[in-house]
């Protein structure tokens, strides 16, 4: 990462608490596309016997990088809040394993961004969570 | 004939409390996040305590939407783990006790999870409340509303499916 996305990144997270609370990790954020981790912690855990994270943890974690994918888009306008979010999930996190969540922002009207993401743990080719999203563009 | 004496108010009061406490203690994300349940006969109200850790815009002190999402989907494991629970712990089938020590029912598992913002989130405390919609053998569909200060004002709702734990219904 570049000097000018850590710092985007930096900021991106004193502006966003609650992403600092579940200990999500930047490691791209531009021109429409972010990619942020979250590492496994039993504080996150949704299922006490199998140690699974909790579908909410992945929803916040996706929210985040829809947003931060919304926000970073050219023509996005620099703010933005989630419309709607649809998680699917596709299979339950191996218990242990970091969560990597990728997006992209596809298009941009005056108003909404259109987002899609995904979320995988160690093993790339069997997705977690899929993701689709609007989110606010421009000076709502 | 004799009829049974109902049980003492405080004995149902008791056996209901200790195990929603334990279905909602179980579970570590929703101590992570804060989130208590209120709970009249048994209809349940989830209560999400305000913290800045819960804060997704610090320029405008607004709730997270990842926080928003995870609150409305904990109330509706909960609301939809409960109802299932209900008719068990009435008749006195399941244990509290056995709940408390950590013997933990299996729980839903959500299949897709759709939240609609309608409002900011504010930095204050949020409350939420589950409607099953359809539960059957396999599936359920559970309809979640969160509100803040007005409860004709939501700020935020969503809709998850959920498959059944095996071996339950």
């Amino acid at each position: 990462m570049d000097e000018d996305s850590s710092t985007i990144a930096r900021q991106f997270f004193d502006a966003v608490p609650h992403a600092k609370a579940l200990g999500m990790q930047v490691t791209r954020i531009e021109d429409g596309h972010a990619e942020i981790a979250m590492d496994y912690d039993e504080r996150f855990v949704g299922d006490p016997e199998t140690g699974v994270i909790h579908g909410g943890a992945v929803s916040a974690l996706m929210d985040t990088c829809c947003g931060a994918a919304a926000l970073s888009h050219p023509d996005s306008g620099g703010s933005t809040a989630t419309i709607d979010l649809r998680i699917d999930y596709m299979r339950p996190a191996t218990p242990g394993q970091r969560i990597r969540a990728v997006a992209e922002c596809f298009q941009v009207t005056r108003s909404v961004a259109f987002v899609r993401g995904r979320a995988m743990d160690e093993d790339d080719d069997r997705p977690v969570a899929t993701a689709t999203g609007t989110f606010v563009a421009g000076d709502a | 004939m004799t009829q049974m004496q109902p049980e003492p108010v405080q004995v149902i009061k008791q056996r209901r409390d200790a195990a929603l406490k334990a279905l909602v203690e179980g579970v570590p994300y929703s101590r992570f996040l804060g989130v208590e349940f209120d709970r009249r006969g048994d209809e349940l109200t989830a209560i999400m305590r305000f913290s800045d850790s819960l804060i997704g815009n610090a320029a405008l002190s607004a709730l997270h939407g990842g926080a928003t999402a995870a609150f409305l989907e904990v109330s509706a494991i909960i609301g939809l783990s409960w109802s299932l629970l209900w008719d068990d712990i009435e008749c006195g089938a399941l244990d509290p006790d056995a709940l408390v020590r950590g013997d933990l029912p299996r729980l839903p598992r959500t299949v897709s999870f759709t939240v609609d913002y309608l409002r900011s989130g504010l930095p204050r405390d949020a409350y939420a409340r589950a409607r099953i919609n359809r539960s059957g053998r396999r599936y359920a569909s559970v309809h979640v509303e969160a509100w803040q200060d007005n409860r004709a004002r939501p700020f935020a709702q969503a809709t998850g499916h959920f498959v059944m734990p095996r071996g339950d219904g």
